[in-house]
């Protein structure tokens, strides 16, 4: 554990001290010019467009954050031949893509507690720039503590789709595992499209092919609730537990993939 | 006690996408290596000393054939804590200081608390790096990452350590510090390994070398029983020559133009110098050197290269 810890802390401190801030910076930037611009664009709908910009922002930024730097984190030590040195010491490959794995969930966790603060920076400001009997109608407070559910969810799929992004940057180069991470990310939010696949087609085994598909590919779409808390729709405890439980289950199975490809894999 | 030995050690590429085919970039290499040497693994480019220490840290899996280190196989957890290994140009990470860098790797090697950080700064102050350990290492130069190299894999005290082309990116003072610093080494009963096509560095270092080419270990052992250093001829080098000299000798010595009006005479072993010396003086030629010529490690090295069979097309050593 101590070696999963050590290498977590160092991709820690490397990511954090190489896009992160960056990263931070132009969201809050980006939100703070999009509240002002949409308060003064339209009536009556800032705060609702705040809440979904904000919401869409974290989770498009996270998801950049996570494949970018998640594609990078074994091929860019392949390639620059870094990971000579590491595996030289006494960790296992197991320990170095398991602490590559948390130290890059520990940076898009504090990335995303810093966007999320400015998020709620910005919906105060609002809150408080608001008369009250304007504020009496909207359907929920500026500073909905709800919204953290959708955080939350949005957390679980970055975590997932950075597990995926390790899994392809194991065994492949930096551009194919970016395309095919972003490509299963975009298949995974229409995945449940491919379950009802057999009442539009004919075909049995083009309707087999498209379940197994259904199982394998992740299915992202219950961890997108920012419509229902934006409109202060309640969101089920238990769909939320679900969802989580969903995705510690499928990163688990794409880590463990992940670690018996890098087991036998040599470094030329 | 046995620090490093290999067993009939091979490993095989496979080069191409769609035909396949194997190439052998190491062919059944045995060796034994006693605690305490400094061994010098040289070849030229190509000839598979990196693929060597590749395997020997376990980065590549072999074909066939075994390593152990320090007795057990190299894959043992327990056993990398002893050993240090310095790649061929050394690459980190770009945003860790150098004391970081060392932190890490030293808690890594199982080091904690107090003895941690001393093994650290002693470390740097071995290699020589000063203030700089406190800045990232994206604005080192590149000597100044082989150091922190170097560093790093003496942070854990190993009992062995693994230098793939350790002078590369040194300039000569750099190179006189490692050469000291692997002295040193062998003095605290460290055992070295470094490979090199530098063969200065390996005769002024090493107790033992292996000369590999083509994949194959073409020699083996203690250098002084592989060198004879016996006296092949002498080199003067003279000014001042003046035409009728130059006729005198001509004929007499191999004679070659140098810079600034100066040769350089070469007398095979059997012609005295003395007498040479004193009919050029009697000609008012100059004299401004003259050393013997010895068999050295680079007529060795260039007689093994010269004698390995070459490869077939299919990349496989021929037998």
């Amino acid at each position: 554990m101590r070696a999963i810890a050590l290498v977590a802390l160092a991709v820690y401190r490397e990511s954090v001290r190489d896009r992160v801030p960056l990263t931070i910076a132009g969201f809050g930037v980006l939100l703070v010019c999009a509240s002002y611009l949409i308060s003064q664009l339209t009536a009556g709908q800032d705060l609702k467009i705040i809440k979904d910009l904000g919401l869409a922002a974290l989770n498009i930024l996270g998801l950049f954050i996570a494949v970018f730097i998640g594609i990078g984190l074994v091929a860019k030590e392949v390639d620059r031949r870094s990971i000579y040195t590491l595996l030289s010491k006494p960790v296992t490959r197991e320990q170095f893509l398991a602490g590559k794995y948390l130290g890059l969930v520990m940076t898009l966790g504090v990335n995303l507690g810093a966007m999320c603060l400015t998020f709620y920076a910005v919906l105060f400001y609002q809150d408080l720039a608001t008369p009250a009997g304007i504020r009496a109608t909207w359907p929920a407070p500026a500073m909905d503590p709800r919204l953290m559910i959708a955080v939350v969810l949005i957390f679980g799929e970055l975590m997932l789709v950075t597990a995926i992004a390790l899994f392809f940057s194991s065994f492949s180069s930096p551009l194919l595992s970016m395309l095919l991470t972003l490509g299963l990310w975009i298949a995974g939010h229409f995945n449940t499209d491919l379950r009802q696949f057999e009442q539009v087609v004919d075909s049995a085994a083009a309707a087999f092919i498209a379940r197994g598909a259904y199982y394998l590919l992740p299915n992202l779409a219950p961890f997108n609730v920012k419509a229902e808390v934006v409109h202060a729709v309640p969101v089920a405890a238990s769909h939320v537990v679900l969802t989580l439980s969903y995705a510690a289950v499928y990163i688990a199975a794409v880590l463990l993939a992940a670690m018996a490809v890098f087991r036998k894999r040599d470094f030329k | 006690m046995v620090a490093i030995e290999t067993e009939a050690l091979t490993k095989d590429y496979d080069l191409g996408f769609w035909r396949r085919r194997p190439y052998r970039a190491l062919d059944a290499l045995t060796m034994t290596i006693e605690e305490g040497e400094v061994f010098g693994f040289l070849g030229p480019n190509g000839a598979g000393k990196s693929t060597t220490l590749k395997l020997l840290m376990g980065l590549i899996f072999p074909t066939s054939g075994t390593a152990r280190i320090l007795g057990r196989p190299v894959g043992d957890l327990e056993m990398r804590r002893r050993i240090g290994f310095l790649p061929e140009n050394p690459s980190f990470y770009d945003h860790l200081t150098a004391e970081e860098l060392l932190e890490y790797f030293a808690g890594l090697s199982g080091l904690r608390g107090e003895a941690r950080r001393r093994r650290v700064a002693e470390s740097l102050d071995e290699v020589g790096i000063g203030g700089e350990r406190r800045m990232t290492l994206r604005s080192f130069s590149k000597g100044m990452i082989q150091r922190v190299g170097v560093a790093q894999a003496l942070v854990a005290e190993p009992r062995v350590v693994f230098f793939d082309e350790p002078m590369s990116g040194l300039d000569p003072l750099g190179r006189r510090d490692l050469r000291q610093l692997m002295l040193r080494l062998r003095d605290r009963g460290c055992t070295v390994f470094f490979s090199s096509h530098i063969l200065s560095d390996a005769e002024a270092l090493c107790s033992q070398v292996g000369i590999v080419v083509q994949g194959r270990l073409m020699a083996s052992g203690r250098l002084a029983d592989m060198v004879a250093f016996e006296l092949r001829g002498w080199e003067l080098v003279v000014a001042n020559v003046s035409d009728a000299a130059k006729e005198k000798l001509h004929g007499r010595v191999a004679m070659t133009a140098l810079a600034n009006q100066r040769y350089t005479l070469e007398l095979p072993a059997g012609d005295a110098p003395d007498r040479l010396i004193q009919s050029l003086a009697a000609e008012g030629v100059d004299i401004v050197s003259m050393n013997p010529i010895r068999t050295t490690l680079e007529d060795y090295f260039v007689s093994m290269v010269n004698a390995a069979t070459p490869r077939d097309l299919d990349g496989m050593p021929r037998s």
